[in-house]
C-alpha cells in the first residue's frame, strides 16, 4: 500500500513529477559525468600504457617520455645492459624525430618513430606491412590524407630543412608499406614509423646511437618495481618509470582536473538534493491534513516516512535513469572536444565510463533521495494529529 | 454531594451498578491548551463511562470542548489530568507508537471533510487501515468490497472521491472506519457538510451500525443527529451538563 500511494501521489501532480526528474536527470548526468572525469583520464591512461603489456619505461634522466626533445646516446649499450637482467624478456629502443616530405611545391612536416617493429608498442598496423625493410616507411590517415600517398608509394624524406634555402639534410627514398594507428598520437597528428636504424641514419652522425625511449617488458612473475631500482643503479643516466610512476605522475598533473571534477559533482548533487527536496516538501505540505488523517486511522510513523522517501528515491532513480543516458551522450559529445586537445594521445579518454562510475552516481543519487524524503516526512509524521486536523480544517 | 445525588450524577454519566463493563470510560479527564502566555482549559473536569453498543451523541455549542473530547476519546490527543480508558486500557499515557497501534485496532474515525486519500479508489481507501494491520491483499480486498456493499456503494468501489458525491465519500470513509472491525467508532460532524437529504441518509447508515452491535459516539451539532441517539451528552465551557 505505501508503493501504492507513493506512486498515487508522484501521479497526482504528473507534470510536477516529470520536470522534477527531469531537472534530476540534468543534475544525474552532470554527476554521472564528473565521476567519469574524476576516475577515466586516470584509468584510460593506464589501459593505454598497459595495452602492449610494457610496464617499465626509460627515458632521459629527469624527463617523461617524449616530454622534450632529449634523447639517450649509446642506445645499443643500454639495450646490452638491460638484456643482462633475467627479469626483463622484451626492450623496444624508440627514437623520436621530424620527418619532412615535399610533394609538389609544398613541404609536409610529420613526426616520425624509429622503432623495432618485431617489438614495437607504439602502433598498430591497420593495412599494408610493417616497415621492416631499412627503406620502409608507415604512415596514419593524417600523414596520407596530406601527402596524397599511398601503400606502395615512393617518398623522398628528410630529417632536415631549411625552408629559406629549400634544402633538405639527412634525405632518403623510403617506400610506404602501410596505414597504421599510433596508439600515442595527437588528434589529427601527422606521423609515421620506420625502422629504429633507418632514423638514427637519418638523423646523421649525432642520432647514430640515440634512443628517445626504452620500453621494457618484465617477466609477469617479476616485481616490476625490483627491475626499475634495478635499472636506474644500472644505468644512471636514465630515468625509469614503472606504470605506477607514470600514473602518480599523471595524477599529479590530472589533480585540478580531479578537483574541478569532485567540485561540480558535489554542486550537482546538491542540486539534485534540493529540487527533490523542494518538491517533497511542498508535496507534504500539501498532503498534511491526509497525513494526519493517515495517523488517526493507525498508519504508524514509520510507515508514513516511508511511504514519502519512496517518492523522493523514486524521483531520484527516475532522474538518475534518465541522467545515467544524458550523461554518457554528453560525455561522448565532450569526450570529442576534449580528445583533439593538443599534445594528448587521442586515446585518452576524458570521460571513459565504467560500471563502477554508473553505480557510484546511482548510490549517491538514492542516498540523496533518502536524504530528501527523510526530512519533511518525519516532520509531517512526528505534528500532533489533533492539532494538525483542527489547522487543516480552519485553513 | 449525598449519595442520592453522587448516584444520579453517575447514573447521568453512565454509570450504573447493574450495566455491562463500560467500553469507555473517562475520569476527571481535563485538557488544556497553551494560548500564548496564557492556558486556555477546553475539558475541565469530564467524567462519564459509555457501555459497549451504545450510540451516543455529544453535543453543545462551539468551543464546548466536545472535539477536544472526542480526540481523546480516539487517542489522537493526551490529557493533561485525569485518565480515559478503553476497554480498561488507559489510553491517556500511551507513548506514539503503543497509540497508533492502538487506534488501528480499536478505534474507527469519521470527519466532517471525510478525509479520504484522492488518489484512491474508494476500495483502495477502505482497504488502507487493513493493509497498515498488515491483512493479506485478498482478504482485505474482500472485506472492503463487504464494507462498500454494507454502506450501498458496491457499485462505486473503482470510483475515485473526485468522482463521488459528499455523501457517497462520507459512507465510504464509515466504511473505512469499520475496516478493522474497531472497538469505537468516532464521528466528528458528520453530516456537517453534506445537505439534510445525504445527512439523513447519513444518521440512518449510524443507526444500522449501532444496531448491528457498533459502539458509536458522535459529536455535532446537527439535532436531527443528536436525537437519533440513545443518550445525549451536553457540554458547556469544558464541562458536562445536564441536557
Amino acid at each position: 500500500m505505501r508503493f501504492t500511494l507513493a506512486w498515487a501521489s508522484l501521479r497526482r501532480h504528473g507534470t510536477r513529477t516529470l520536470l522534477a526528474i527531469l531537472g534530476v536527470a540534468v543534475a544525474a548526468a552532470m554527476l554521472l559525468d564528473m565521476v567519469m572525469m574524476s576516475t577515466g583520464m586516470r584509468e584510460s591512461f593506464r589501459e593505454l600504457l598497459l595495452s602492449r603489456g610494457y610496464q617499465l619505461r626509460l627515458a632521459p634522466k629527469g624527463t617523461l617520455p617524449f616530454d622534450t626533445d632529449a634523447t639517450m646516446e649509446s642506445a645499443s649499450r643500454i639495450t646490452a645492459t638491460l638484456r643482462t637482467n633475467p627479469s626483463i624478456v622484451t626492450v623496444s629502443a624508440v627514437l623520436g624525430g621530424t620527418i619532412h616530405v615535399p610533394t609538389g611545391n609544398r613541404v609536409v612536416t610529420s613526426a616520425a618513430l624509429g622503432v623495432d617493429p618485431a617489438v614495437q608498442g607504439d602502433y598498430e598496423l591497420l593495412s599494408g606491412r610493417d616497415p621492416v625493410g631499412s627503406n620502409s616507411i608507415a604512415a596514419n590517415d593524417e600523414f596520407l590524407a596530406a601527402t596524397g600517398a599511398t601503400t606502395g608509394d615512393t617518398l623522398d624524406v628528410a630529417t632536415g630543412y631549411d625552408p629559406q634555402l629549400r634544402t633538405y639534410a639527412g634525405s632518403m627514398r623510403l617506400v610506404l608499406t602501410g596505414r597504421v594507428r599510433f596508439l600515442y598520437g595527437a588528434a589529427n597528428q601527422l606521423a609515421t614509423v620506420m625502422r629504429l636504424e633507418t632514423l638514427q641514419k637519418m638523423g646523421g652522425a649525432d642520432r647514430t646511437d640515440d634512443a628517445s625511449l626504452f620500453m621494457i617488458r618484465v617477466r609477469t612473475d617479476a616485481e616490476v618495481e625490483a627491475a626499475r631500482a634495478w635499472v636506474e643503479l644500472n644505468i644512471p643516466d636514465v630515468s625509469a618509470i614503472s606504470t605506477a610512476t607514470a600514473l602518480a605522475e599523471v595524477d599529479k598533473r590530472l589533480r585540478y582536473f580531479r578537483q574541478l571534477a569532485v567540485i561540480l559533482g558535489t554542486v550537482s548533487l546538491f542540486v539534485g538534493f534540493l529540487l527533490v527536496t523542494t518538491l517533497v516538501t511542498v508535496s507534504v505540505n500539501e498532503r498534511i491534513g491526509e497525513i494526519a488523517v493517515m495517523r488517526a486511522l493507525g498508519v504508524s510513523k514509520k510507515h508514513v516516512v516511508q511511504q514519502i522517501v519512496i517518492e523522493g528515491v523514486a524521483i531520484s532513480l527516475a532522474g538518475a535513469i534518465g541522467g545515467l543516458a544524458l550523461g554518457l551522450v554528453t560525455a561522448k559529445y565532450l569526450n570529442g572536444i576534449l580528445s583533439s586537445f593538443p599534445g594528448l594521445p587521442s586515446a585518452i579518454d576524458f570521460f571513459l565510463f565504467q560500471p563502477k562510475s554508473a553505480w557510484t552516481a546511482l548510490g549517491l543519487l538514492t542516498i540523496s533521495g533518502i536524504a530528501a524524503g527523510v526530512y519533511p516526512s518525519f516532520r509531517a509524521a512526528s505534528l500532533p494529529i489533533a492539532t494538525t486536523l483542527r489547522e487543516d480544517a480552519i485553513a | 454531594m449525598t449519595l442520592a445525588r453522587e448516584k444520579a450524577v453517575f447514573s447521568w454519566a453512565g454509570y450504573d451498578d447493574e450495566a455491562p463493563p463500560p467500553v469507555v470510560e473517562a475520569r476527571d479527564l481535563a485538557r488544556d491548551y497553551p494560548f500564548g502566555a496564557e492556558r486556555v482549559h477546553a475539558l475541565r473536569g469530564v467524567t462519564f463511562a459509555i457501555t459497549e453498543g451504545e450510540y451516543i451523541a455529544i453535543a453543545g455549542p462551539s468551543g464546548c470542548g466536545k472535539s477536544t473530547l472526542l480526540n481523546l476519546i480516539g487517542v489522537i490527543d493526551h490529557p493533561t489530568r485525569g485518565e480515559v480508558c478503553i476497554r480498561g486500557q488507559n489510553v491517556g499515557g500511551m507513548r506514539d507508537r503503543e497509540a497508533t497501534a492502538f487506534r488501528l485496532r480499536n478505534i474507527g474515525f469519521v470527519f466532517q471533510r471525510f478525509y479520504l486519500m484522492p488518489t484512491l479508489s474508494a476500495r483502495e481507501n477502505v482497504e488502507l487501515p487493513m493493509a497498515e494491520a498488515g491483512i493479506a491483499r485478498v482478504e482485505r480486498a474482500a472485506r472492503a468490497r463487504e464494507l462498500l456493499s454494507y454502506v450501498g456503494l458496491e457499485a462505486r468501489e473503482r470510483h475515485r472521491p473526485a468522482q463521488l458525491s459528499g455523501g457517497e465519500q462520507q459512507r465510504v470513509a464509515i466504511a473505512r472506519a469499520l475496516a478493522n472491525r474497531p472497538a469505537i467508532l468516532l464521528a466528528d460532524e458528520p453530516t456537517g457538510e453534506l445537505d439534510a437529504k445525504t445527512g439523513a441518509e447519513i444518521i440512518g447508515l449510524f443507526g444500522r451500525l449501532n444496531a448491528d452491535g457498533t459502539t458509536v459516539i458522535v459529536v455535532t451539532h446537527d439535532e436531527d443527529l443528536a436525537s437519533s441517539a440513545h443518550r445525549k451528552i451536553h457540554m458547556r465551557d469544558g464541562v458536562i451538563v445536564p441536557g
